[in-house]
């Protein structure tokens, strides 16, 4: 689907003569609705290799192919242009019925603009067309790839190229011929690959022996390459759900393990920050576009402040009042969570907001063929490690962090030394509210942001805690690392609902075995 | 002292009378009371909001236009909260209380089951408008939503086709709950039908409100290498939104793997970049996007209303199958009930088989003379970047519901319900 531009570029700087070659049959046939017919004209069209006739198939992958007033169209941006000789039409017609492409056609077209795009100047290009002509070959494409690999000199390229020529020799009837093409499929370690080769290792698909031989030892090795790209990608998806747990627990870690203030709109909390990344990409998107993908960072300071800001307000007018009443506060903060909910739902309607990914975090990385680690994902592992290490400073290496110490251990005796313990709780207060605003916004980017939002994590949030050993930093880290890859890999071995339960019930038997969680906090602190 | 308890007594029963004369000759006579039952907090809040708001649109339109039988509709709305034991509740209440002469309410299937025993009880008439699983039948209950061979069928029929890309291989992926077993369990029947062996089908489930599909993306494209694969997604509620981002972000296409959704729609896609989606599937009764004049005539009213009513961004609101089947619904108990003269139950049950609607699907819905299913089209359409849905398959006509699936053994002898 999406353009190449320097294809279109080059296409646009053509002479006008070019645009002519589009026979008015070969369209009417692209715009019908026989799907066989369209496809045959697709073909057509890409072996003609015209450019005029590339630009509508590149219309029709875009879907800015139409009919209007009996004439096949492409519309580019408000101008439309006849389809047969790429002359504009004056004044553009106004009613338009786009061509609708489906995914077989969007198939065959992508194939055959891939193998399109192989003979581009620019490598990237190039790259990104051999990767796209090997996902669906067709016969049109096959000759254009054969035609690529005596001009490309890229050696990635190349490779790429090679294992799709050698793809289609496989139906050579020529044992010879298949058993090279085996061999120099071995070395790829596409699963794809894998497949196609598993397939030869039956009797009725491949004849002769010696191929079966080399298809066996070819799928062997690629087997022990792809092993490692799957253990790869489970310890990576357990670290992902470990980090999004640590960002959603990291403020309870505070609130509750530092202060003991067990806050059920922890959640709430959460949703503040996510809503905040939706209020930037508002503003972002009416403001400033051209910088659209900055919102997410000018949303950090966003999140962490109106988190923070909320959290004030609760400690001060009601969390202050009920220290050392867990059951109060517990009800309180309840309530206050209902509170925020309806507020959200008041405010933004009760359906999810919509948050996009900066361009920057959209899409994967492919180390290995096998293994793809969506950048989204890895950009949050990132960043609830840049939160811990601000965290971890502020409380170890600050002032205010050293007070919060002193109140955790022994509140009386603090205050005797002369701390201000009411002025450290709600600092303290706020520094937990905003940092499950950091989590919120870390959030936005993968999960649903919608008023209820919240309460999907107070309970993981709690479990991570308790784990950990309360009034812990490291202990959050560990449970929530922990809990992420165990449950990542329960889930690939049993199934989500069972993974669940199993990561339920192991935490259950943990704490009744060792109550005071992972790490016990040590030193002479008083229990309340 | 007798005396002073014999005019007690005496007071009370006059006073009694004078209660009882009261609701007989008030304002009741010139309005009809009808409750709507939808969540309008908790989780499905999402979903069913959007329900109430058309049923609130449906019944001012009608009574703009006179009523019915000359009376005005009067709304009782009430909140169950998403909560399945309070949909049984506030039913029982709109019925004894409200005296309500129909209920239009519910979307997941447990809270239709848990409002069941008491319409029965207490002969109460509701309308359903959502798809849903089939294996049902009840007198008190006109289901305008699709049943399965209205929706999942024709779905997986399309995926196995030349056109929808001749899947092999289908993954079941759905909410662990009631109505995606069931129909996964029809699929699993149909898909033998077909030749597909076990090995060549997969089912997962995941908790309600499931939120890292890492794992389970992993595995389809796994699963995919063997094969052309189709994944047929029950997934419902909020989960969709992570599901698809994990999708698109893994960078599995809907040309490689195409995924076919029966509880995404218009609204769920609002709060999706739909872009990554593009080409991904969905099968209803209806879509947005359909060019005929009922539809031109619903989405502008609907948009007016919520201009109107000032809902939250109005200028953004999008109708979907559920809206259609109620607002299809509630036409169809207003012909019944002209038609019977009477809000009777049973005479309104006897009224309602063969009504027919111009629906805004394009086509003359007609109510099955003897199951309580409306005869549907089905639509198959590919998600747009701009979150609407391009038909790429239809059926001729409206075809007839099967609530007793075929596929489901022990349901041979219930065909002609």
């Amino acid at each position: 689907m999406r353009p190449s531009r320097p294809l279109l570029l080059a296409l646009l700087a053509l002479p006008a003569s070019a645009a002519l070659a589009v026979e008015p049959g070969t369209l009417a046939k692209l715009a019908s609705d026989d799907s066989d017919a369209k496809i045959a004209a697709i073909r057509q069209l890409a072996a003609s290799a015209d450019p005029g006739a590339v630009r509508v198939l590149q219309a029709l992958s875009e879907g800015a192919l139409a009919v209007a007033g009996g004439k096949v169209v492409v519309v580019e941006g408000d101008r439309v242009l006849d389809a047969a000789t790429l002359a504009e039409i004056r004044p553009p017609p106004p009613d338009r019925d786009t061509v609708i492409a489906n995914n077989r056609m969007r198939r065959e077209l992508g194939g055959v603009l891939a193998a399109l795009r192989l003979l581009d100047p620019d490598r990237k290009v190039r790259l990104a067309a051999a990767q796209e002509v090997t996902r669906a070959l067709s016969p049109v494409s096959a000759p254009l790839v054969e035609r690529a690999l005596t001009t490309e000199k890229d050696p990635e390229i190349r490779s790429i190229l090679e294992t799709a020529q050698a793809e289609s020799t496989l139906k050579n009837p020529d044992p010879a011929a298949r058993r090279s093409a085996v061999k120099a499929l071995g070395a790829s370690s596409s699963p794809r690959v894998r497949a196609l080769l598993a397939r030869l290792l039956d009797e009725h698909a491949e004849p002769d022996a010696g191929v079966r031989r080399e298809a066996k030892a070819a799928v062997d090795a690629i087997d022990a390459r792809l092993a490692w790209g799957e253990l790869v990608g489970r310890i990576f998806s357990g670290l992902s759900l470990g980090s999004i747990l640590l960002l959603a627990a990291l403020g309870l870690a505070i609130t509750y393990g530092v202060m003991g203030v067990i806050n059920m709109a922890h959640g709430e909390l959460l949703m503040v920050g996510a809503y905040s990344a939706v209020v930037m990409q508002a503003l972002f998107r009416r403001y400033f576009p051209h910088a659209f993908d900055f919102y997410v960072v000018a949303a950090i300071p966003v999140a962490f402040g109106a988190a923070a800001l909320v959290g004030v307000v609760m400690e001060r007018t009601v969390i202050r009042f009920l220290y050392r009443r867990p059951l109060e506060t517990l009800l309180a903060t309840w309530g206050l969570s209902l509170v925020l909910i309806q507020a959200a739902r008041a405010v933004f309607g009760p359906q999810n907001a919509d948050v996009a990914n900066p361009s920057f975090m959209s899409g994967s990385v492919t180390p290995i063929p096998n293994l793809v680690l969506p950048l989204n994902r890895i950009a949050i592992i990132g960043f609830s490690l840049g939160v811990l290490a601000v965290v971890w400073g502020l409380l170890n290496r600050t002032r205010l962090g050293l007070f919060v110490r002193a109140v955790t251990q022994n509140r009386a005796m603090a205050s005797c030394v002369g701390v201000s313990t009411g002025k450290v709780d709600t600092a303290a207060f706020a520094l937990g509210a905003g940092i499950a605003g950091l989590g919120g916004l870390a959030l936005s980017q993968i999960a649903n942001v919608g008023p209820d939002m919240g309460q999907g994590y107070i309970v993981d949030s709690f479990m991570v805690v308790v784990l950990g050993g309360v009034g812990q930093l490291a202990g959050a880290v560990g449970a929530a690392l922990g809990l992420g890859v165990v449950s990542k890999f329960l889930e690939g071995w049993t199934g989500a609902v069972i993974a669940k339960i199993a990561v339920l019930v192991f935490v259950i038997v943990f704490i009744q075995k060792r109550p005071q969680g992972l790490f016990a906090m040590r030193g002479r602190s008083i229990e309340a | 002292m007798r005396r002073m308890k014999l005019a007690i007594t005496l007071c009370a029963s006059a006073l009694a009378l004078a209660l009882a004369l009261v609701p007989s000759t008030g304002r009741s006579a010139d309005t009809i009371k009808v409750g709507i039952l939808h969540s309008l907090s908790g989780t499905m809040a999402i979903s069913e909001t959007a329900l109430k708001e058309v049923a609130l649109m449906t019944i001012e339109e009608i009574n703009a236009s006179g009523g019915v039988m000359g009376k005005k509709l009067v709304p009782v709305v009430v909140d169950p909260a998403s909560n399945w034991p309070l949909f049984a509740e506030k039913a029982r209440q709109l019925i004894t209380q409200d005296k309500v002469s129909v209920v239009f309410g519910c979307w997941t299937s447990v809270s239709r089951k848990s409002v069941l025993p008491v319409f029965k009880e207490l002969n109460g008439l509701l309308f359903y408008p959502v798809q849903y699983e089939g294996e049902e039948l009840e007198k008190n209950v006109f289901y305008t939503g699709a049943a399965p061979n209205q929706q999942a069928i024709p779905a997986v029929e399309y995926l196995m086709s030349e056109e929808g890309g001749g899947a092999k291989r289908f993954y079941l992926l759905g909410t662990d709950y009631v109505y995606p077993r069931t129909t996964n369990k029809i699929l699993r029947a149909f898909l033998h039908s077909k030749g597909v062996t076990d090995q060549d089908i997969e089912e997962v489930y995941t908790p309600f409100g499931h939120s890292d599909y890492q794992t389970i993306v992993a595995n389809i494209k796994k699963f995919a290498e063997g094969g052309k694969t189709a994944v047929i997604s029950t997934i419902n509620g909020d989960s969709n939104v992570p599901f698809y981002k994990e999708l698109g972000n893994a960078g599995l296409k809907a040309t490689d793997v195409p995924v076919v959704a029966f509880s995404v729609g218009e609204e769920e896609l609002r709060g999706i970049d739909a872009a990554p989606l593009v080409g991904h599937l969905a099968a209803w009764n209806y879509f947005m996007s359909l060019k005929n004049p009922a539809n031109e005539a619903f989405i502008k009213a609907y948009r007016a209303y919520a201009k109107k009513k000032g809902l939250p961004n109005a200028d953004k609101v999008v109708t979907n199958d559920p809206m259609e089947a109620t607002y299809v619904g509630i036409h169809m108990w207003k012909q019944a009930v002209e038609k019977a003269h009477s809000t009777d139950t049973a005479k309104v049950i006897a009224a309602m088989s063969g009504q027919t609607f111009q629906a805004p699907s394009g086509f003359v819905l007609t109510m099955d003379a003897t199951n309580h299913h409306l005869h549907k089209p089905v639509f198959i359409g590919e998600i747009r970047p701009d979150g609407q849905f391009n038909v790429v398959w239809k059926t001729k006509e409206p075809i007839r519901a099967q609530p007793w699936s075929p596929f489901v053994p022990g349901n041979e002898g219930k065909q002609n319900m």
